[in-house]
């Protein structure tokens, strides 16, 4: 009975700090969105997004900001998201079996957890010093290096969630091996690899560090690629740290509208994979 | 039962669709068959029994080369089709297996419609106008006593089929590509006895077309389903004969053994 006893303090004891845990996880969580939101809400209006970045003491918004991570985003994600694509298909597909998978699974891990400001750094040294100057290309470049890792992974992970029992029976057809890739590998893989490549999306879109060493920041609306490029990251890094009232106020207007960009995509793949169930 | 070879005499078996001759095959240099010779007749239903382990998956799995899929995985001897070796290199695998069709122990429907998962295998090999895909896909349906329970939903996912619903639409996308031998694997291990008797049904009427080889662990479905009976054991083939004779009066004590159940 004695045990008996000691075991059940013990499970209260194991019980009551784990949820004590959970309660300071999510409390810090809670307090972050309560404050972006109430002082970001404060400072949103139509003309963050319709007005470029201001001067300090003088009226504007995002725009410039906003539109040049969105071009960089989505640039990124097109150079990124395919290598990533065809580095995890190989591994799942043709390469099961060869030690150059081991490696390439070994080296992505890596690259997986990899502070971003290496790869800011890494991109500065083999593109902004050989141009010479800061700008959007190098940006999207960075990103992308981010990308890839998270496609390989996600994408060779939910090619190997499809039984080898489809493969075969698909090679039983006689299709040849590309056929049964893109027709039934990828289609049963499908909501998986979209909701890897979205999460992917979302890790770049609040990333800073890759962007001050590349891209830079801009005060004004540019569309040239070779040159310094505003973006959202960058720019709430600025205004946050300004002594000026006006600009810190736009930078958490920026930080709740990336916040929610992000949030978005999370949910976004969270509802693919759900749908994704019914595949299995 | 066991139609078209009432008389006795090998020239009453037929042709020999399918031989296998002194055929080896080895997992990572393990030995799973040994020097197997037999012959597949040609338009009969040769079902090949045994003990779990004993081969008769690996033997079927080489008769379309499938297991080329995988390194480390290696046969020896010959698999003559028609007279020429499929274990060739010179063998075009993909042309092979759009001859020698597989069905599988588990269903295996594409995550496509029920329509698509018919018009893959015709997609890959023809070019046909969709009124006349239509058609085929239609045929093999039926073959396949699949039309009438799908007809008004040929759109739907393959997978929102009931599992004997699903085999058999592997069965038809199979015959959709008018193969010339269809290997069954344990076609129905996973059907209730219902789903059971429709495919061992359809078995019966495939044969006047298809040579069919099944292996199957249900000794009352390879006497109802086949003509002739292979039994192997630890990667040796025992005995081979008519099925009602492997049935009735087998030459060896093991095989006498396995289908009376005093072992396997």
């Amino acid at each position: 009975m004695d045990l008996y006893a000691r075991r059940r303090h013990k499970n209260a004891a194991a019980m009551g700090l784990s949820l004590a845990a959970t309660a300071m996880g999510l409390g810090w969580l809670v307090a972050i969105l309560g404050s972006l939101l109430w002082n970001g809400l404060s400072g949103l209006s139509l003309q963050v997004f319709t007005q470029m970045t201001p001067p300090p003491g003088s009226d504007g918004g995002l725009l410039n900001a906003i539109a040049g991570s969105l071009v960089m985003t989505v640039l990124a994600t097109l150079i990124g998201a395919p290598v990533g694509m065809l580095a995890g298909t190989y591994m799942a597909e043709y390469g099961k079996y060869s030690r150059l998978t081991v490696v390439v699974r070994f080296i992505n891990d890596v690259l997986l957890s990899a502070p971003s400001i290496i790869v800011g750094l890494f991109i500065y040294e083999v593109m902004v010093i050989r141009m010479g100057h800061f700008s959007a290309w190098a940006g999207a470049v960075a990103l992308a290096v981010l990308v890839i890792p998270v496609v390989v992974r996600t994408t060779e992970d939910m090619l190997n969630l499809v039984p080898n029992s489809l493969r075969e029976a698909a090679a039983a057809l006689g299709a040849p091996r590309y056929h049964v890739i893109l027709q039934v590998s990828y289609r049963a893989a499908r909501a998986g690899i979209i909701t890897g490549i979205l999460l992917a999306v979302a890790r770049i879109s609040g990333e800073t560090a890759p962007l001050l060493f590349t891209a830079l920041n801009n005060q004004f609306w540019s569309t040239d690629m070779n040159a310094p490029m505003a973006n959202l990251p960058v720019t709430i890094f600025q205004f946050a740290l300004s002594p000026y009232a006006d600009w810190q106020k736009l930078a958490w207007a920026g930080a709740l509208t990336i916040t929610f960009a992000i949030l978005a995509l999370n949910v976004g793949a969270r509802a693919l994979s759900a749908g994704k169930a019914n595949l299995k | 039962m066991i139609d078209g070879n009432a008389g006795d005499g090998h020239d009453m078996n037929g042709r020999e669709k399918v031989a296998a001759r002194n055929l080896s095959f080895f997992y990572n240099g393990h030995r799973a068959l040994n020097r197997i010779s037999l012959p597949i007749y040609e338009r009969r239903v040769t079902a090949i029994i045994g003990p779990s382990g004993c081969g008769k998956s690996t033997l079927l799995r080489v008769l379309n080369r499938i297991y080329d899929l995988y390194p480390n995985q290696r046969a020896e001897g010959e698999v003559l089709l028609d007279g020429a070796d499929i274990l060739s290199p010179r063998q075009d695998v993909n042309l092979l297996r759009a001859k020698v069709g597989m069905v599988f122990q588990k269903p295996t429907p594409f995550p496509m419609t029920i329509y698509d998962n018919i018009a893959f295998g015709m997609r890959l090999y023809e070019r046909l106008p969709r009124a006349e895909m239509d058609e085929r896909v239609e045929s093999a349906l039926r073959r396949a006593a699949l039309w009438d329970e799908v007809k008004d939903k040929l759109g739907a996912g393959g997978l929102d089929l009931s599992g004997g619903q699903q085999q058999r639409l592997c069965i038809a996308r199979t015959i959709a590509l008018k193969p010339e031998v269809i290997l069954l694997d344990e076609p129905c291990s996973a059907l209730d006895p219902i789903s059971t008797a429709k495919i061992e049904e359809l078995i019966d009427e495939l044969k006047s077309d298809y040579t069919i080889a099944i292996v199957t662990h249900n000794m009352q479905q390879a006497a109802r389903t086949s003509n002739f009976t292979a039994f192997m054991y630890l990667g040796e083939l025992i005995e081979f004969d008519r099925t009602d004779t492997i049935f009735t009066n087998p030459r060896e004590k093991r095989t006498q053994d396995y289908i009376t159940g005093r072992f396997g």
